[in-house]
């Protein structure tokens, strides 16, 4: 406790005033409800898994409101998901904090854009941004595309572009990813699970 | 995993090594603590810190890092010297009864067929001897002096418990006990499993480390059995999944491969790729694998895939070298790449040798960045004073930062690492303007076809030609990719043995990869994921959680891959006869007709026992390999090197032969090697770790787990401590031959002193969760200090052994 | 049974019983064997996560321990001992790691201790809950406490602790460290049938060697509704300074046994006051008071 002793005083003399007067059997207000209200009364249930490591543990998300127009549906609460055979409920800390993630103020918003030699970000168009995105794509691809070797063998591999997968990105994501890189031809390309 | 989390109930002992499934995996580990209290299960953890796993553990033994190799050639010593193995599993179900060709030897730490100057192996003398008929040649009596048994006999002797206490620091008696408490599972009816992680993987000598764990398990029978096998915990929620479907530089999705520019024919590759059996009866399958093949070609090519073109083989890039991460920043260290593309990945904190990775970044033309997250990656460029010191005006890199949705934003599958691949459901609309990582790469590509469309360029047909039937182009639905890599017959699929009965009506999904076919009338995106989504539906989205034999086989929750069976090579756990090792534990059994139990057999329904037909039904002999003609660049059997950077000046079981120090086979690069630290500088063993409270780079940007483990620290030795005069709380600095970090010290009994080849050892413990981005105190990436060298077989950085120093700061 | 059932069985400073007619209500228990916890925090951050709490992001120390100890925002750490146990010739190492948090005392000496009328409450299954509207921060039950545990926020001067989610167990639901437990290390039930549980844990520890584990369950606050298993029941002191023997403290036994109503006569006079002042300007806000002096 870390009050200073004026403060701690008259909280004190304030006390004894009130708590008296129910001693001795007045009620200045009627008795509270004691525990809390229940906050997930009238929440949205959705399954999900957690997006950690590789147990794979049901997640609940308990989202605001009953989807109707007019709600964003924000998650309020993440539990353990009880029938999943792993991890029937629990979840470590991380997957506790999960909430903490979706939230996270240093989740990105839009799109952005340093320039060569530049100290800051620039908001950009998701347009501005896949525009310029395709356009150095298909120019570096055009100039270092290597159709043949030096001793004829056909080998159509692109070099000078690589891409890095994520590991906590969906399956259908990572099939897309996958079929999109490969088609362009490029080879250096690897996900989390190299390391 | 062989098997998966929940089976883990069912072991009689449970081996952490090479992992801390407590920390890392702590609902995962629950499993544990569930067979100590109702299988009165023993747990044993090998480890060169005393873990929370450690905290839980009956015995616990200390190990060098580095070193395990070692440790458990010498519990393979041990076994055999003592007869601690299960015979009838041994000799039916592994190579140990194979001849070895008479040219196959290992002097000194090193096999035949090296090539100093180019650190590589042929491995043509490590064969087996084969018969007129191409068969390998076997000895059921194991007695031949070339069988493969003999040979380990001969191969492991060398691993004495003195010699394991020589080179890994374990004492003698702590060794011999975690060899007893193992040992016991050698008889059929006793279980154990092996729980391991990046702790094996992380080193030049890692896939090794993890052959000899499964050698441990397959002379004491413990494979395809319920709470046995060899159990990867792995990483990230999806690492299994886009490994799975072959995100990596030279795989295709269902660990098919890339071919390499040698294999300029169709032929020459699938020929390579489907394996003819090497012992009558065995199904090899791999055989089918021109089904898969082909399949998987007509699933990205479409009508633009035909026989006549040999199925658009030449719309796949062909190798020349592999380009892992580690080769990838390498080049554009050297200025050789130009654009890079991150997804949802922080290489910057996540390589070794950090200030390599930003130097490497800044020659870039352009770098994308796609994440939920503000990354240190994306801010390579920027300054972060001490944490990130560099001149942003003097890089010329463009970057491009995309953000994306989080998991509760989308729909879609995860694949656990006990294969489950589980949908989850969108929840919420994500922040801002954030897409999903489909739509994101639907633009980029749909950008980059337009532009061949309408400009042409340099070989336009494979992206051109590129299916995209998607009803809406521009965003894939997670539904459709879903069912495009599950399947689907393109023209009707029927029964071989009765060409009159249809399997699969055309435009109908299959219903599994027995349904492919190599004439291009299937589609199938990843073979192994076949059956997940069939005409049934979405089989990932299952969520009835019986478990009708009690063992914890929920066969209709989710699915797992292949063919939702629950645990690989099944059929071993019922001897040849087909009668379980164990009834209690039962997963399949041969019931006089066919294979039936609590899991989908890993056998051919029919095969009958007399016909012998092996439980390992992916390799070509149909056993299990103890050692390995093929498949391994860096020996037929694991043999300890140190690491590249290790605290000893000689290998101690290879003392006198210096090329026999490290991994011979590993590979490092120029300028690397001369980044290696010495005994002299860097005395002090290390290793880089997760803590529980943390996940990777990902948690400190979430506060309360920035609350839970707030700021960057390392972990030493009371002895260490003393002697450098640093007290609990104090700054140190720690630094190795690459750069240097400033943290806090926590000084413990939890990591001791060791004396290997009779010198003290201290090792220093580097937990690795800090940066410059997050809401958690800022620090230093840990890894700044670790070395650029990789595994001889997969390239994983050795972030788990290397050398540094520590000063009180 | 009634497990969920908030019926009350004793506030603070209140003389007027409560109703003890109902004798279907079970006790809980929160039961945490220490054998099989790894302290990995997911209690505490399920904790902070449901009951709305944000601590402070802090320092390393030089341990495990974060925070470092309870606050008005943290109302349950883990704490970290390593020990080293004699085991014949050889020092076994052990990491002890115990969950602290308020023990839920059958006896509770808090609320003994509290003079505000029903700002401490205890309910009939057991659980002892804190009603921040009622406290008026003086800090006695701090006093009153052989555990160390409620703490006082800087902020708003009012006692915090481990309500046991007296929210969730009024809806059947366990509380949230007990669902989230990775390892199974927190149980929560009826007190007997946790207190059986705890006889099948202390069962096998004893077949793994700990001769001495067993239940901490201390009678000399009549019994704990959150009780430990331990690995070394006779030294609990081992795990982080656990008290052996606690006890509700003599003078707070004495304020709530003989003085108080001696207390209570003598506040008679103060009373007149209070009520008038209560009249007149409403209930006393230290904090609005105490700015308005600074502002002014």
């Amino acid at each position: 406790m870390d009050m200073n002793r004026r403060q701690f005083f008259k909280v004190c003399s304030a006390g004894i005033g009130g708590s008296s007067i129910a001693a001795l059997g007045f009620s200045v207000k009627p008795a509270l409800a004691e525990a809390r209200n229940f906050k997930l009364a009238r929440t949205t249930e959705t399954r999900n898994t957690c997006p950690y490591c590789s147990v794979g543990c049901g997640i609940i998300m308990y989202s605001l409101g009953d989807k109707s127009k007019n709600v964003k549906a924000e998650i309020i609460h993440i539990e353990g998901d009880p029938d999943h055979p792993v991890n029937r409920g629990t979840l470590c800390p991380k997957g506790a904090g999960l909430m903490g993630f979706i939230h996270s103020e240093n989740r990105l918003k839009h799109p952005e854009y340093r320039a060569p030699g530049s100290k800051e970000w620039k908001r950009i168009s998701w347009d501005e941004a896949f525009g310029k995105i395709a356009k150095l794509m298909k120019d570096d691809r055009d100039k270092n595309f290597v159709a043949k070797t030096d001793d004829g063998l056909t080998v159509n591999r692109w070099l000078t572009t690589g891409f890095l997968a994520a590991s906590a990105s969906s399956n259908e994501s990572g099939y897309i990813t996958h079929k999109v890189v490969r088609s362009m031809g490029m080879l250096v390309f690897d996900n989390q699970a190299r390391v | 995993m062989t098997n998966h989390w929940t089976d883990i109930k069912n072991a009689d002992v449970v081996l952490i090594m090479g992992g801390n499934a407590a920390e890392a995996h702590p609902c995962g580990f629950k499993w544990v603590t569930e067979a100590k209290h109702h299988n009165k299960a023993k747990l044993v953890v090998v480890d060169p810190r005393f873990t929370r796993s450690a905290a839980m553990s009956d015995y616990y033994a200390p190990i060098r890092v580095g070193t395990d190799i070692a440790f458990l050639g010498g519990i393979i010593n041990y076994l055999l010297a003592n007869d601690k193995i299960q015979h009838e599993y041994v000799k039916a179900y592994t190579n140990a009864s194979f001849v070895v060709n008479a040219s196959y030897k290992c002097e000194d730490g090193i096999f035949c067929g090296y090539d100093e100057a180019k650190r590589k192996y042929d491995n043509k003398d490590w064969a087996y001897e084969l018969d007129k008929d191409g068969f390998a040649v076997v000895d059921e009596t194991m007695q031949h002096e070339r069988c493969v048994m003999q040979i380990i006999k001969r191969h492991y002797s060398r691993y004495t418990p003195e010699m394991v206490e020589t080179i890994c620091g374990t004492p003698k008696a702590a060794f011999l006990k975690v060899c007893e408490m193992i040992a016991t599972t050698s008889r059929p009816d006793r279980v154990m499993t092996i729980m391991y992680a990046l702790g094996w993987t992380q080193h030049s000598q890692g896939s090794q480390m993890i052959r000899t764990g499964a050698m441990v398990q397959l002379l004491l029978g413990n494979i395809g059995l319920a709470g046995g096998g060899m159990n990867a915990l792995r990483g990230h929620s999806n690492i299994q999944g886009l490994t799975d479907l072959g995100l990596l530089s030279n795989l295709l999705p269902g660990y098919m491969t890339l071919p390499g520019q040698s294999e300029q024919k169709i032929e020459d590759y699938l020929a390579k790729r489907a394996l003819k059996p090497l012992r009558p009866n065995q199904m090899s399958y791999w055989q089918n694998y021109p089904k898969f093949f082909v399949s998987f070609q007509k699933a990205w090519w479409g009508k633009a895939a035909t026989a006549e073109n040999q199925w658009a083989y030449d719309y796949l890039p062909k190798l020349d070298k592999g380009y892992d991460v580690l080769q990838a920043f390498e080049m554009m260290h050297q200025g050789k790449i130009n654009g890079y593309l991150c997804q949802g990945f922080n290489p910057v904190a996540s390589f070794p040798n950090k200030a390599k990775i930003v130097g490497a970044l800044s020659k870039l033309k352009f770098l994308v960045i796609i994440d939920p997250l503000a990354t240190e990656t994306s801010e390579f460029w920027q300054n972060f004073g001490p944490y990130n010191d560099v001149k942003p005006e003097e890089i010329q890199t463009e970057v491009l930062r995309l953000p994306s949705t989080c998991f509760a934003e989308e729909d879609g599958s995860l694949t656990n690492s006990g294969r489950w691949l589980q949908w989850h459901w969108k929840g919420a609309e994500p922040p801002g303007e954030a897409k999903a990582d489909p739509e994101i790469m639907a633009e980029i590509f749909t950008r980059v076809r337009a532009l061949y469309q309408k400009d042409q360029g340099a070989f336009p047909d494979p992206i051109v030609n590129l299916t995209w039937p998607y009803r809406n182009p521009k965003f894939p639905s997670p539904e459709e990719l879903a069912m495009e890599f599950s399947g689907k017959a393109l023209a009707d699929v029927t029964d071989p043995k009765d060409p009159t009965k249809v399997l699969a009506k055309a435009g109908e999904q299959v219903a599994g990869f027995a349904q492919l076919r190599d004439d291009g009338s299937t589609s199938c995106g990843c073979w192994i994921y076949s059956g997940s989504w069939t005409q049934a539906g979405n089989q990932m989205a299952r969520r009835d959680n019986a478990d009708p034999f009690g063992i914890g086989q929920t066969l209709n929750w989710a699915w797992a891959w292949p063919a939702n069976r629950r645990i690989l090579y099944n059929r071993a756990s019922a001897d040849p006869a087909g009668k379980p090792w164990n009834a209690k534990r039962k997963l399949v059994a041969w019931t006089g007709e066919k294979w039936a139990g609590s899991d989908i057999p890993d056998m051919r329904p029919d095969a009958k026992p007399e016909e012998g037909v092996g439980p390992f039904i992916m390799t070509a002999e149909g056993v299990a390999k103890l050692f390995v003609p093929s498949g391994m660049v860096d020996g037929p059997l694991p043999e300890h090197y140190e690491p590249f950077e290790s605290p000893l000046a000689t290998n101690p079981l290879n003392p006198k032969n210096a090329k026999a120090f490290a991994n011979p086979a590993a590979r490092v690069f120029k300028g690397d090697m001369e980044q290696f630290g010495k005994p002299d500088k860097f005395p002090y063993a290390a290793t880089t770790y997760r803590l529980t409270e943390h996940f990777h780079y990902w948690t400190k940007h979430v506060h309360d787990n920035a609350v839970a483990q707030p700021q960057q620290f390392v972990e030493i030795g009371e002895e260490l401590a003393a002697a450098k005069g640093i007290r609990n709380g104090d700054k140190v600095r720690v630094t190795s031959n690459r750069g240097k970090i400033e943290t806090v010290a926590v000084v413990t009994k939890r990591i001791r002193t060791i004396t290997c080849d009779g010198k003290k050892v201290f090792q220093v413990g580097i937990p690795i969760h800090w940066g410059f981005k997050g809401v958690a105190q800022r620090g230093y990436i840990a890894n700044t200090l670790t070395p650029f060298v990789g595994d001889a077989n997969t390239q994983t950085p050795e972030f788990k052994a290397f050398t540094v120093n520590i000063e009180k700061a | 049974m009634g497990l969920q059932t908030l019926d009350l069985k004793q506030r603070s400073a209140t003389t007027t019983p409560s109703p003890q007619a109902k004798s279907n209500v079970t006790e809980v228990a929160k039961l945490i064997d220490v054998s099989k916890c790894i302290g990995c925090k997911a209690c505490q951050v399920a904790c902070s996560e449901w009951n709305d709490l944000k601590e402070e992001i802090g320092f390393n120390h030089g341990t495990y321990d974060n925070p470092r100890d309870l606050t008005e925002n943290s109302w349950t750490v883990m704490r970290f001992s390593e020990v080293e146990m004699k085991e014949g010739e050889e020092a076994r190492l052990e990491w002890l790691i115990r969950k602290d948090g308020c023990m839920h005392c059958a006896d509770p000496g808090c609320l003994k201790a509290c003079p505000a009328p029903g700002a401490i409450v205890q309910y009939a299954n057991g659980i002892v809950d804190f009603n921040q509207e009622s406290c008026i921060g003086c800090g006695n039950c701090i006093t009153g406490c052989p555990f160390n545990v409620p703490r006082i926020s800087q902020k708003d001067s009012k006692a915090y602790k481990c309500s046991l989610c007296s929210d969730r167990v009024s809806v059947g639901l366990e509380p949230a460290c007990v669902k989230t437990c990775p390892t199974g290390a927190i149980s929560f039930g009826s007190k007997e049938d946790m207190t059986d549980l705890a006889e099948e844990r202390v069962v096998d520890l004893v077949e793994r060697g700990y001769k001495t584990a067993g239940l901490y369950d201390p009678k000399g606050v009549g019994g704990t509704h959150v009780m430990y298993v331990l690995k070394h029941a006779d030294q609990p002191m081992l795990y982080a300074g656990l008290p052996a023997d606690p006890s509700v403290a003599f003078s707070v036994e004495l304020w709530k046994g003989g003085l108080k109503p001696l207390a209570l006569l003598g506040m008679g006079a103060a009373m007149l006051g209070g009520l008038l002042h209560y009249l007149k300007v409403g209930p006393n806000d230290a904090d609005a008071e105490e700015k308005e002096k600074e502002a002014s």
